[in-house]
C-alpha cells in the first residue's frame, strides 16, 4: 500500500518533469566536504577528511560511537563551523552563508533527529503542518490535503489527533519523517533512525527511507549504528574512525575490504583495533596493586 | 601564584564571552521579531503563560505585604500619635521599593524560572535545533515572544501588586486597626507625587523585566542540555535574577531618590 502511494506520487513527480533534469559532473554530489579539520578541545573529532555524498543516492555514514558521525550532519547542516577545510553543500560553501541564506538553504534539507523532536506542544497533525505554515502562504485546506498526505505516506494518518507524548518511539520518528519531508527537501539526514526500535519499526524505518529516496528523488544520509539495516539500504557507506575515513565504497565493497578496522566493525567483532577495554593499567599490577 | 592570575584571567575571560554572547543574543532576539500576524499569536500564549499565570501569587503577596506593612507601621505610629500617617507610609513603601523590587523576585521565581526549564528542555529534546533545520530561526520564534511577554507582564504585574497591597494595608488599617479612611486616602493622595514615586516605580520595575526576562531566556539557550544542566541553570536564573534586582534597584533609587 505504502509503496503504491509513493510509486504514485514518482510517476507524478517525473510527469511534471520534478525529478527528471539532466546532470553535469559538478552535480552529480550534493555535498563535498574536503579536508575537514574539527576539534573539541584537546580531542581531534575529523583531521583532513573527505566526503562525497552523491545526488539522488543513499550514502550511510558509520563508525564505532562517539567518531564524529552526528558531527559531520552538525557540520553539513552548518549547526557548527568546521576548523578547516570546506563544506559545499548544493555549491554553495556553509561556512560563508549569512544566517539568513543558512536558513534559506535548510529548507531544502530535512533532518530527522533521533529523538524525533517533535514539538510538544502540538499534534502530530500541527506538528507536520508547522513548516508549511512557516513558509508558505498556502490556504489551510492545501496545507490540510499536504499534511493528510505525508500522514497516509508514513502510516500515521489516523494518529493526526494525538499529541507526541502519546505516540510510541517508532510513531514518534515516522510522524518527524513526515514533518521532515513536507517540503519537499532535496536531501534528508537521519540520525541514527533505527536506535531502540522494534524488528517491526526498524522495518517499517528501512521501508520508508528507500521508498522515499525513489519515489521523492531524495538524496538520503544515514547515520547509523546498524549494519545490517544501513547496509542493506545504502548506494555508498562511509566508515569513519579516528577522525579519518578508514573505508568507503559499496556494502559489498567493505564487506571484502581486508583492512582489521573495517572488518572488525563490518563483522561487529568485540575486540581489535578498537580495543575491548577502555586503556587502563596492566590488569595484575592493577590488582596487586590496590588499597586491600 | 602564577597559576591563580591565569586561572583569574581565565574566568575573567569566560566571563566577559558569556556577557558578549548574551548581548549579541537578545540583540539578535529583538532585532528579530517576526510579523505581526504571527508574532501576536506567539505572544499572547506567552503573556498568558509569563504574565497571567503569574497573578495568583502576585495577588496573594500583595494583599499579604500590604497588610503587614500597614499593621507594623501602625503599631510604630501609634507611639507617636501619627497613625493617620499609615496609608502615606503604605504608598510610599509599596510603590517606591516593595512593589517593583518583590514583584520581580517572585516573576523570577516563579516566571523566570519556568522559561528557563521550558527552553532548556526543548534544548534538551532537539526542538531548537528541529527548528533551525527547519529553517525557523528560534531566536526569532522562540526567545522573542518570551522576552517581550516579559517585559509587557512585570511592569502589569507591579501595578496590580501595589493596588492589591495598598487594599489589604486598608483592610488592617482602617477596618481593623479603626484608622480614619478621610486621612488615611487623603495623606496618601498629599504625600505621593505621581511623577515622582508612581512613575519612578514604573521605570523600576521596566529595568527589572528587561533584567529578570534577558537572565531566563539566555540561561535557558544556553544551557548544557542535559537533566543536570537544566537544574543549573533553573537555580542560576532565580539567584542571578534576584541579585540584579537588589542591585539595580540601589542603582536606581540613588538616581531617582538620592539627595546629591
Amino acid at each position: 500500500m505504502v509503496r503504491e502511494f509513493w510509486t504514485a506520487i514518482a510517476v507524478g513527480r517525473a510527469g511534471l518533469g520534478g525529478s527528471g533534469k539532466s546532470m553535469t559532473v559538478e552535480d552529480n554530489n550534493i555535498v563535498t566536504v574536503r579536508g575537514l579539520s574539527f576539534s573539541r578541545g584537546d580531542r581531534v573529532i575529523f583531521d583532513n577528511a573527505d566526503f562525497d555524498i552523491p545526488r539522488g543516492k543513499i550514502t550511510s555514514i558509520m563508525g564505532p560511537s562517539g567518531t564524529g558521525k552526528t558531527t559531520l550532519l552538525r557540520l553539513i547542516t552548518g549547526q557548527i563551523k568546521a576548523d578547516k577545510g570546506t563544506i559545499l553543500v548544493n555549491g554553495e560553501e556553509i561556512s560563508k552563508l549569512n544566517r539568513k541564506d543558512l536558513y534559506r538553504l535548510r529548507r531544502k534539507m530535512g533532518m530527522l533527529f533521533q529523538s524525533g523532536a517533535l514539538f510538544t506542544d502540538r499534534t502530530v497533525y500541527e506538528n507536520v503542518a508547522f513548516p508549511l505554515r512557516e513558509h508558505t502562504d498556502l490556504p489551510e485546506s492545501m496545507i490540510r490535503d499536504l499534511v493528510l498526505m505525508k500522514l497516509h505516506a508514513v502510516g500515521l494518518r489516523g494518529a493526526r489527533d494525538l499529541m507526541p507524548s502519546e505516540l510510541s518511539g517508532g510513531m514518534t520518528r515516522r510522524a518527524a519523517l513526515a514533518r521532515t519531508i513536507v517540503l519537499d527537501p532535496e536531501m534528508v539526514m537521519y540520525d541514527e533512525p533505527f536506535t531502540g526500535q522494534d524488528p517491526i519499526a526498524m522495518g517499517v524505518l528501512v521501508e520508508l527511507i528507500k521508498l522515499l529516496n525513489t519515489a521523492l528523488g531524495l538524496t538520503s544520509v544515514v547515520v547509523s549504528h546498524d549494519i545490517h539495516e544501513a547496509a542493506s539500504i545504502s548506494d555508498k557507506i562511509y566508515l569513519i574512525s579516528e577522525g579519518k575515513v578508514m573505508g568507503e565504497g559499496s556494502p559489498a565493497q567493505l564487506r571484502e575490504d581486508s583492512s582489521p578496522l573495517v572488518r572488525q566493525f563490518m563483522q561487529g567483532l568485540p575486540d581489535g583495533p578498537v580495543p575491548f577495554h577502555y586503556p587502563a593499567q596492566d590488569y595484575r599490577d592493577d590488582m596487586l596493586g590496590g588499597d586491600a | 601564584m602564577i597559576a591563580w592570575i591565569r586561572s583569574l584571567g581565565r574566568s575573567g575571560l569566560g566571563t566577559l564571552q558569556v556577557l558578549g554572547r548574551s548581548g549579541t543574543f537578545v540583540v539578535q532576539s529583538l532585532c528579530g521579531v517576526p510579523k505581526l500576524n504571527k508574532a501576536l499569536p506567539l505572544l499572547n500564549q506567552q503573556l498568558y503563560a509569563v504574565g497571567v499565570l503569574s497573578l495568583p501569587i502576585i495577588i496573594v503577596s500583595g494583599l499579604f505585604i500590604g497588610m503587614v506593612l500597614s499593621l507594623q507601621g501602625y503599631t510604630i505610629l501609634v507611639d507617636y500619635g501619627s497613625e493617620q500617617a499609615v496609608g502615606q507610609m503604605l504608598a510610599l513603601s509599596l510603590v517606591r521599593e516593595l512593589g517593583p523590587v518583590v514583584t520581580a523576585l517572585l516573576f523570577a521565581g516563579r516566571a523566570g524560572s519556568s522559561l528557563t526549564a521550558e527552553i532548556g528542555l526543548m534544548k534538551a529534546t532537539e526542538q531548537i535545533t528541529s527548528l533551525e533545520m527547519i529553517g525557523v530561526d528560534p531566536l526569532r520564534y522562540i526567545i522573542a515572544p518570551r522576552l517581550l511577554a516579559g517585559f509587557i507582564s512585570l511592569p502589569m504585574l507591579t501595578l496590580i501588586f501595589n493596588v492589591v497591597g495598598i487594599g489589604g494595608g486598608y483592610l488592617v488599617a482602617v477596618d481593623w486597626l479603626g484608622v480614619y479612611d478621610g486621612s488615611f486616602w487623603s495623606n496618601m493622595q498629599n504625600a505621593t507625587d505621581f511623577k515622582n514615586d508612581v512613575m519612578n516605580g514604573i521605570i523600576k520595575s521596566i529595568a527589572f523585566a528587561f533584567t529578570v526576562s534577558w537572565i531566563a531566556v539566555f540561561q535557558g539557550y544556553d544551557l548544557v542540555p542535559t537533566s543536570e544542566g537544566i537544574g543549573r541553570a533553573t537555580t542560576k536564573t532565580v539567584v542571578y535574577s534576584s541579585l540584579a534586582v537588589l542591585g539595580l534597584d540601589f542603582i536606581l533609587t540613588a538616581v531617582m531618590f538620592g539627595d546629591f
